[in-house]
């Protein structure tokens, strides 16, 4: 295919002449066509066929399903002591399929969830800026509050998407290798197998419910920026920063004000006697941060200016 | 600057918010930081009689911490062995804190005071302690309960801690008291025998049989003991104990008391007794050197002994005792707990993650005291009630330190009548099996390191793992592998076969049973390093004696698929082995009996302020989301009378901060029907002007109507603009096609308003729409750029730059299409840097400069000068004077040599001929070219 196969039919204006010369439509009383309405706008089906035929997140989603394999493979290669029940998550990470999932959401606690959430909300705007369609979906019009509530929810969407395959997949990989027998805790309890994926499944809200701050800074992130890269890469570092800080005991107290601080408070859940405190603290942190940096994001994006 | 007032003008939710949250982060950490204000103490010598019949005296050295508020309950704070007053220094300063008023001593024998040490004797100790408590009535500052009787609770550790329970015992004045890892019997704690002969289990958790004629605890012993000589507190615990939801392991050793080795004597001058009475230090002697004791000796410990007096106190106790303790097992609190049960008083027993060997309380623990203290004296605060809590280690170190929980059950089994410790039977393999006992007792078992201090006997994963059995010495008889976990909570029992080998004639065997937690791997582990002596007499007939042996109390978590083993030995390190050599048949009579006590995980409270935390901003945010809502809403603005006018631009301005002003001032109007070029170079701001009509910049001043609607960001009248500004916008991972679509499906319209096939039709990209957008060529792009701009056939077209890209049929297609669109019934707003595009595309024409509108009119108007004429003659003044004198004619100026003139219908044959007869040559006339002027002007000036 060349340039020159790139022309306008004669016919064609002619047809598009008599189109409109014949179509008028009816104009409601906010100034906008009858078949216009911005509750309409960018679906929420529509923006998620925009993301998920992205490769980024195919790759995403297809790295989610790998990984227990990985750390399948990996337990296989380097195992001298099988299905040991003491020790810590990695050293029961054997002892059921449970305990598999425990270790996956664990390793990947600190920095793939986050960096997935990252990804999916500091992507969003970012990168359509970078592409210029953004002022097209602006112009089109999607107002602007609609448009980032409909991103931060699909990409939200995406997100516990992301969060839930890992552990699915994982416990379907350690069921098979490890089977359907007791959980056994940090703590040294151990819980029966329905129990142990309700612990999970709770587990897992919380942490979408925790990483709600990285959403946030993510999406505050991808308004002030056209550059995708960083808006992903400065809430990765931020997170990264928040885990260094959280190491120094000698911050003592002050380390609970910590966006990261109750990342894997979720462990309380693999026990039969749930301590919610810290979790509840976790979600009260989560939500304040991401509050805060969602109404900074929401507020840059209506009044700036889309020079992209 | 300039941002200031804006901030101020639209008062913003989000910027009240961070300015909260900065504030209370500042308030946090002002609070966190700095020392909490000293505690004020007054130190005093009291005298006591030196004994019971003595007139002379004994001086203790004593400090009286002060709380803030006065009168106060009070706290007598003895310490433990081998301290002094300065070693209960932090928690005398905590309770202060607190609100007690707290009196800290040091014991006869001990620090600065003088005298002899008695070993807690009731003539000695305890009479000194009951002078104390005389002395706190007689203060200001203790709150008492009558004349002679201050409000006191007493707590301390170890040797404290058993003066705490002889104190209550024998005085009445004790309120309340929290004995911690402290004896019932010293005897029983020093010559433990844990073997009986009948059957009984025990109601209560952790029972030990407690039988005569036991084992020396002869590492420990001489531990206490060489404490008392030198004053140093080696026998007490090093550090702190692990505690529940601590994430690092507090391994540093607490630092030592200042002055605790003050009161230390020239040990010469005090010979081998150092500070003991001469009873203790001859007791001493003959069991070290003997090994056994004496039934004088064991009158001695038992006079020294809470057992005595236990059975007398009737006041709230709080019994908490250590998981790692081989010196004062959970046996010995167990023992307590029993008596003052019997005597009607309330018990609630702790046991705790430390011990003797693991850690003094820590902070949560620490605290847990002074709640009981407080609400027992004060009666003010919350119940602490009467349960019993234990700690579950479990294996998971994430920087060092083991996990724990700590589990509560409503009581301690088997107190005052109520229900019995459940027991599980776990059957174990009956193998009888030989036993040899070394000559000498040499070499001998390892099963606990005590008194080493430091990070080895406190890590219990080392030292529990550190047991070492001697082949040959010792039998073991293995359960099966369990089926699901087993959580061992206190003295499991195990019923022996003991007998002399075949030609063996011993009287006694000392064994050492111990109770093991075998893994899958087969590492064994010692719950709490603990193992329980026995001395068994043996039959001379050589048929074996069946005992009942309770093994050490322990909390361990037994997972499902591990084992548990009991081991017999014959030797080990930390006792006085036999001497003899022998050789013993050893089995198994019952299987093992282990106690589980039933509880439920600590929870820390609800975290109120975190419940509130998510409570406000889940309410902030749906604030900030209603009050955006209603500010849209208000937002709208629409002016009927320009309801057909496609456009109109008032008073437009763009400027930036830091003074660039990028539109200044711009009005114009489109009216329908027209293609208006709108005609400047490049910078002249007529990108900015285009996007400010897309509502994606905010104007500084002035406003755009678009159908009488006024433009802002996403308003609904843009749905009527079809725009392509500044280059494409696709996604170029999809197809051009796809793109359209789902643009198209983004507007959320109904597909058949999008004229999708015809809108393709004119970007004419064949077969290129099904290939992704990121192998077009900028051509291409532009064209389905412009497709989507046409899509919905909106009523009013707004293009930047069109041409740019294409090539020249492809430029004059697009006129063509533009053109015929307009002639359709549509309005189009066409931007060029060209004039000969405008002039051949546009209807009329809107020129820009810097920002601002140069020109505005039809194209042939513009082009023709508008009426204006231009003549080149001679005598410019002289001509401007015939001009102006010209009926209608106005505005006449020089420039550049030529004179400019409005004829204003005046024909320009008129006024050549009044020039020329007024003497004025003529050189040339016509239409002012004003729009090529003024463009070549702007562009040649650039």
């Amino acid at each position: 295919m060349n340039e020159h196969d790139v022309h306008t039919d004669p016919g064609a204006l002619k047809d598009l002449t008599e189109a409109t010369r014949q179509t008028h439509f009816e104009v409601s009383e906010d100034g906008s066509p009858a078949g216009y309405k911005a509750s309409r706008t960018l679906r929420l089906r529509v923006e998620l066929a925009r993301q998920i035929r992205r490769r980024r997140t195919q790759l995403v989603l297809g790295f989610l399903v790998l990984l227990p394999f990985i750390l399948v493979v990996s337990f296989e290669l380097g195992q001298s002591n099988p299905n040991r029940r003491s020790g810590g998550f990695v050293d029961l990470a054997t002892a059921s399929g449970i305990n598999f999932v425990v270790l996956t959401l664990f390793v990947s606690g600190s920095f793939l969830l986050p960096m997935i959430v990252a990804l999916f909300f500091g992507d969003t705007i970012a990168s359509e800026a970078s592409w210029s369609s953004l002022k097209y979906l602006l112009a089109a019009p999607v107002p602007r509050h609609r448009l980032l509530r409909q991103k931060a929810i699909s990409s939200g969407i995406l997100s516990v998407f992301a969060l839930a395959l890992l552990p699915a997949v994982a416990l379907a990989v350690g069921v098979s290798w490890y089977g359907a027998g007791e959980m056994v805790s940090p703590t040294g309890e151990a819980a029966p197998f329905g129990d142990g994926v309700i612990g999970v499944a709770l587990a897992v809200c919380y942490i979408s419910i925790n990483l709600f701050w990285v959403a946030g800074l993510a999406l505050f992130l991808s308004v002030s920026t056209d550059a995708p890269l960083g808006a992903v890469g400065g809430t990765v570092l931020v997170s990264i920063v928040s885990q260094i800080l959280d190491q120094i005991t000698a911050l003592e107290d002050l380390r609970n004000y910590l966006p990261t601080h109750y990342a894997m408070a979720w462990a309380d859940l693999l026990s039969t006697d749930i301590d919610w405190s810290e979790m509840t603290k976790g979600a009260c942190s989560a939500l304040i941060y991401g509050g805060v940096f969602t109404l900074l994001a929401a507020r840059r994006f209506v009044r700036k200016d889309i020079t992209s | 600057m300039s941002r200031l007032p804006r901030l101020r003008g639209r008062w913003s939710l989000p910027v009240v918010i961070v300015v909260l949250a900065l504030a209370a982060g500042a308030v946090f950490w002002s609070r966190s930081g700095g020392d909490p204000a000293p505690v004020p103490t007054r130190d005093a010598v009291i005298d006591v009689p030196a004994g019971p019949d003595s007139t002379e005296s004994v001086q203790i050295d004593t400090t009286l911490y002060l709380p803030q508020q006065t009168p106060a309950p009070a706290v007598l704070l003895p310490h433990g062995f081998g301290g002094s007053k300065n070693s209960v220094k932090t928690q005398a300063e905590e309770l202060a804190r607190r609100g007690f008023v707290v009196l800290a001593y040091s014991a006869r024998g001990f620090g600065r005071s003088t005298g002899q040490i008695a070993l807690n004797s009731l003539d000695y100790e305890v009479r000194d302690a009951q002078k104390l408590l005389d002395w706190l009535a007689t203060r200001p500052e203790v709150q008492t309960d009558g004349p002679g009787d201050p409000r006191v609770g007493v707590t301390g550790a170890s040797y404290g801690g058993a003066l705490s329970l002889l104190l209550a015992g024998v005085d009445q004045r004790v309120d309340t008291l929290v004995p911690v890892i402290t004896y019932n019997d010293l005897s029983q704690a020093l010559l433990p025998n844990s073997a009986a002969l009948d059957q009984t289990d025990g109601a209560t958790p952790s029972p030990n049989a407690f039988s005569a004629d036991g084992v020396f605890k002869k590492s420990w012993a001489g531990i206490f003991f060489s404490a008392g000589l030198t004053s140093i507190d080696a026998s007490g615990p090093t550090g702190e104990a692990v505690e529940a939801g601590q994430t690092e392991a507090v391994n540093a050793p607490a630092t030592p008391a200042p002055g605790s080795g003050q009161g230390r004597q020239p040990t010469p001058a005090l010979g081998a007794c150092g500070r003991f009475t001469p009873e203790v230090c001859a007791a001493y002697t003959e069991v070290a050197t003997t090994g056994k004791a004496s039934p004088r000796t064991l009158d001695l410990l038992r006079r020294s002994s809470p057992v005595q007096v236990a059975d007398k106190i009737t006041k709230p106790t709080m019994l908490v005792q250590g998981e790692q303790d081989t010196l004062f097992g959970l046996d010995q609190a167990d023992a307590t707990a029993q008596q003052i049960s019997k005597a009607g008083g309330k018990v609630k027993v702790v046991w705790y993650s430390g011990g003797h060997d693991g850690g003094s309380p820590g902070t949560q623990l620490r605290g847990q005291i002074s709640d009981w203290l407080w609400f027992h004296l004060t009666g003010k605060g919350t119940d602490p009630g009467t349960g019993f809590e234990y700690a579950v280690q479990g294996a998971f170190r994430s920087s060092g330190a083991p996990s724990l929980r700590t589990v509560v059950a409503p009581s301690y089994p088997g107190l005052n009548g109520g229900s019995p410790t459940e027991r599980r039977d776990v059957p174990l393999s009956s193998r009888e099996q030989l036993i040899v006992n070394p000559a000498g007792g040499n070499p001998a078992a390892v099963s606990s390191l005590p008194g080493l201090g430091g990070a080895l006997s406190r890590s219990s994963s080392i030292s529990s793992r550190l047991s070492l059995d001697l082949p040959g010495q010792a039998a073991v008889f293995t359960s099966d592998p369990l089926t699901s976990q087993l959580l061992v909570t206190g003295s499991s029992s195990v019923r022996l076969k003991v007998a002399n080998a075949p030609g063996q004639k011993a009287t006694d065997a000392v064994l050492f049973v111990k109770l093991y937690d075998v893994g899958t791997d087969g590492v064994r582990t010692l719950p709490g390093s603990a193992v329980a002596p026995v001395r068994v007499a043996l039959r001379p007939d050589g048929s074996p004696t069946e005992v009942t042996v309770t093994l050490p109390g322990a909390v361990r978590p037994v997972e499902s698929e591990h084992k548990l083993a009991v081991v017999v030995s014959t030797t080990d390190q930390a006792f006085a082995n036999a001497e003899q050599p022998a050789a013993y048949q050893v089995s198994v009579a019952s299987g093992l009996s282990v106690p589980v006590v039933a509880g439920v995980n600590v929870t820390e409270g609800v975290p109120v302020a975190a419940l509130w935390g998510i409570g406000i901003s889940l309410a902030v945010l749906v604030l900030a989301g209603v009050i955006a809502f209603f500010r849209r809403r208000l937002a709208h603005d629409e002016d009927p009378s320009l309801a057909s006018v496609p456009l109109v631009i008032e008073g437009l301005t763009k400027s930036y901060p830091g003074g660039l002003i990028a539109v200044k001032d711009l009005s114009f109007r489109v009216e329908h029907g027209q293609v208006l070029g709108l005609l400047g170079p490049n910078g002249a701001g007529k990108t900015t002007t285009l996007r400010m009509l897309m509502g994606l910049i905010h104007p500084t001043e002035g406003h755009i109507r678009v159908f009488g609607h006024k433009v802002l960001p996403g308003a609904p009248v843009l749905a009527r603009i079809g725009s392509f500004v500044e280059g494409s916008g696709f996604l170029p991972h999809l197809s051009g096609a796809a793109n359209l679509k789902l643009y198209w499906a983004a507007t959320g319209r109904p597909l058949d308003e999008a004229h999708l096939e015809e809108a393709l039709e004119i970007a004419g990209l064949g077969d290129a729409v099904h290939r992704r957008v990121k192998t077009y060529s900028q051509g291409m792009r532009q064209r389905l750029a412009i497709a989507q701009a046409m899509l919905g056939l909106p009523d009013l077209l707004v293009l930047d730059e069109p041409t740019n890209g294409l090539d020249p049929p492809q430029i004059h297609q697009m006129r063509e299409v533009l053109r015929r669109y307009a002639a359709a019934g549509r309005t189009v707003l066409v931007s060029s840097h060209l004039l000969a595009e405008v002039e051949q595309t546009c209807t009329h024409v809107v020129v820009m400069h810097k920002g601002k509108l140069v020109a505005a009119g039809e194209v042939a108007d513009i082009a023709a000068g508008g009426g204006e004429a231009t003549f080149r003659v001679d005598k410019p003044e002289d001509a401007v004077k015939v001009l102006q004198s010209l009926d209608g004619v106005h505005e006449v100026h020089v420039s550049d040599g030529a004179v400019h003139a409005a004829m204003n219908g005046v024909p320009r044959s008129a006024a050549l001929s009044a020039l020329v007869t007024a003497g004025i040559a003529v050189d040339q006339a016509g239409p002012r070219k004003r729009l090529e002027d003024a463009f070549l002007e702007l562009v040649g000036g650039e």
